[in-house]
């Protein structure tokens, strides 16, 4: 079934009608069904790894840490159904993928699968660096359920698709991490199964073979495959999944459309961060900056923002001496320390007045959301008149945003374009 | 995970597919095809990194027991003088006995860490457990196959004629087999709840290995008797399941004259006892791994 609608890297963009259709026909059937599922980890205190401890202690009771890794989840996941699984560190995710893998037991409550599940999905499990690509290859896709001639066969597939064809006699030890993904994903999406697992694998590599790889993911989408992936990039999560689940702590938080999921992800990573206390703060002769935000068009402040929605930079400066025509400024930066944009108040020859110690103002910045999905800092500061760059108040970083959408072209900016083709 | 088809054509994507619960792993669950094709592809990868890099390769496996083999037979012909003349064919027996015993010892000590050392495959992917450790008794099985061929050559090569009774080895091997997996099994599963195995059973290993006649025969102590019970050293020694195996790969392979198992115990019917030692060993080691199967990948 693979085999004929993957013959190389263009294939992948041919549609197979039959599959779409016999997807689209069905009824929307439970594909996996997670009822009050419960997993507690023990951690012992004490580990009682040797048996002469065991012995010279037996009256010792041991002591657990109880990490309850996942609370009572109850979830449909539909067939041909995208869903993804997203939370921080230790929110419980993994294991909730593992759970349903069978690879750790439930506590409590009951899984049910339809269909042949993957047996979960990590990039490379089994390879080893000593043996060559081709035995490799073989291992990973019969750890992955295929069996020895069934990953054979596909070999070819594999190869063609990782473009590594010169380099299959070479050792694993001596691929570069890149070329090792390329192949541990060539070979993973080779997985015979109705229900795939994955865990933090999409898109690898260069910009070029990431866009295959989310060819793949549409192909087997299209095939109308159950997928349940875990990941921490709301890009992807927001360009794949139907429906979408936020866990914390072992809690479902949210279940929903991945794009309002994305900003509950985004609210909980970065939420804190926004009323931060100061970092880096200089202020001369008293002048302060007391507060720092960012606010969307209705004036509320906001930690997260949709691509295109229209967002202002805002901070509040506290005057300790008397300014003439001081200049309000923002810096706008990534989280990679590259500014953006710098906006002043003096930008078009604008008058600000004069303020006197003890008063307070609010500067706004308004601008278009073009930016990138990505996380942004705001600086802003107070200078005097005319010198601009002796800043009498700069908080470094004071405000946060995270600006999430459905379009990452691979700039920093995503300036809207308008497209004309002129035949000659 | 049950009975539902893990593998082979892709079912009719037409009909719904048949919703089934998810259990923990177990030992052997997802069907017998997956656990042999994951059990050979682990014993045939180990195979091949054993020798990677060695100029002489596999070679390495064979010159190990016979240099082995060449040290005891000079010290037990030449200075202990145990086989020599008392003992016929004493240098095939010595060399027999050691490949056998070679293949209890390498399952057994290397299925020990063999889940531990496992533990990137048992945390990441859904598969029968027990293949793991099944693994290590097939990758010691090729080895000893290799090993046997050197063996019969020996043989072969010192005036012993093939007779129809060489057959008997099969069973004989199938026996040895299924004793190491046994305690293959049962020390794997221990191993990951204490660590302390690996020490405790290279002491017994050792022990088995004196506690086995591999260096001498059952006959050169038969005269010897334990006190109290009535019982002479050679019925232990062949009440060793150990022991029994390579006394009647003696007799099968070398010399038709030599005691059988059965002789040595006394009657055929005492050997229900290293039998059933081999039985209730694999069982034991079956009983307990599937126990503990569902919780290995937490426990690692």
């Amino acid at each position: 079934m693979l085999d004929a609608s993957f013959q190389g890297p263009l294939s992948t963009t041919v549609p197979r009608q039959e599959h779409a259709t016999a997807a689209a026909s069905r009824p929307a059937a439970s594909a996996i069904s997670i009822q009050g599922v419960n997993k507690t980890f023990r951690l012992p205190h004490q580990q009682y790894t040797t048996l002469k401890e065991r012995a010279l202690h037996p009256l010792r009771r041991t002591t657990y840490d109880e990490l309850h890794a996942v609370k009572n989840v109850s979830l449909e996941i539909a067939e041909g159904e995208f869903f993804g699984i997203v939370g921080r560190n230790g929110s419980g995710k993994s294991t909730l993928l593992k759970c349903i893998a069978g690879i750790y037991r439930v506590d409590t409550g009951a899984i049910s699968v339809a269909g042949r599940l993957s047996p979960f999905i990590e990039l490379g499990v089994g390879f080893n660096v000593d043996l060559n690509a081709r035995d490799n290859v073989i291992i990973n896709a019969i750890m992955l359920g295929l069996t020895r001639k069934q990953a054979q066969e596909r070999f070819e597939h594999v190869v063609a698709f990782a473009e590594l064809q010169d380099f299959m006699d070479l050792r694993l030890k001596n691929y570069s991490s890149g070329m090792l993904v390329r192949l541990a994903f060539a070979t993973a999406i080779q997985v015979e199964a109705e229900v795939l697992l994955i865990d933090e694998v999409l898109a690898v590599g260069d910009a070029a073979f990431q866009q295959k790889c989310f060819e793949e993911f549409f192909r087997l989408k299209r095939e109308g495959r159950t997928i349940v992936f875990v990941s921490h990039d709301m890009y992807s999560l927001e360009r794949f999944c139907d429906r979408a689940m936020l866990m914390d702590h072992g809690d479902v938080i949210q279940i929903g459309d991945p794009h309002t999921v994305a900003r509950a992800y985004n609210e909980l990573n970065f939420g804190q961060l926004a009323h931060d206390a100061p970092q880096e703060s200089h202020s001369h002769s008293g002048t302060a900056i007391a507060d720092a935000w960012f606010e969307n068009e209705r004036g509320e402040r906001i930690t997260n923002i949709s691509q295109e929605q229209g967002m202002r930079m805002c901070f509040e400066a506290r005057f300790g001496e008397a300014l003439e025509e001081p200049v309000f400024a923002v810096t706008l930066r990534t989280d990679l320390g590259h500014t953006i944009l710098v906006a002043r108040s003096d930008q078009h020859g604008r008058s600000s007045g004069s303020f006197n110690p003890g008063e307070s103002v609010v500067a706004r910045f308004g601008v278009p959301n073009w930016l990138t999905p990505s996380r942004y800092l705001l600086t802003p500061s107070v200078a005097r008149a005319g010198t601009g760059d002796s800043a009498v108040a700069l908080v470094e970083d004071m405000a946060s945003v995270m600006v999430h959408g459905p379009t990452s072209s691979g700039g920093i900016l995503e300036l809207p374009v308008d497209v004309t083709l002129e035949r000659l | 995970m049950s009975a539902a088809p893990e593998l082979g054509l892709p079912a009719p994507r037409r009909s719904t597919p048949v919703s089934h619960r998810v259990y923990a792993p177990s030992a052997l669950g997802g069907g017998l095809h997956r656990f042999w094709s994951l059990t050979f592809m682990l014993a045939r990868t180990e195979f091949k990194l054993r020798f990677f890099g060695s100029v002489f390769g596999y070679l390495w496996t064979l010159v190990r027991p016979l240099l082995f083999f060449g040290v005891l037979l000079l010290v037990f012909t030449q200075v202990f003088h145990v086989g020599s003349n008392k003992v016929p064919h004493y240098p095939e027996y010595l060399l027999t006995s050691i490949i056998l015993f070679t293949y209890f010892q390498e399952t057994t000590s290397g299925s020990v860490a063999s889940l531990v050392g496992r533990e990137n495959l048992l945390r990441r992917v859904r598969f029968p457990r027990l293949a793991i450790p099944m693994s290590v008794a097939l990758f010691s099985f090729f080895n000893l196959c290799m090993n046997l061929i050197v063996v019969f050559i020996f043989i072969l090569a010192s005036g012993v004629k093939p007779r129809l009774s060489w057959l008997e080895l099969i069973p004989l091997i199938a026996l040895l087999i299924t004793l190491s997996a046994g305690v293959g099994m049962l020390l794997s599963a221990l191993y990951v709840r204490f660590r302390d195995i690996q020490p405790i059973w290279e002491v017994i290993a050792q022990l088995l290995w004196y506690g086995s006649p591999i260096i001498y025969t059952v006959q050169s102590v038969q005269d010897k008797h334990l006190p109290l019970t009535g019982l002479s050293f050679a019925h232990m020694l062949v009440i060793n399941p150990i022991g029994a195996i390579v006394t009647q790969a003696r007799k099968a392979l070398l010399q038709p004259s030599a005691p059988s198992a059965a002789a040595t115990l006394g009657s055929e019917v005492r050997l229900l006892i290293p039998l059933g030692i081999v039985a209730g060993v694999f069982a034991l080691g079956l009983w307990y791994f599937n126990r503990e199967a569902p919780l290995i990948s937490e426990k690692l």
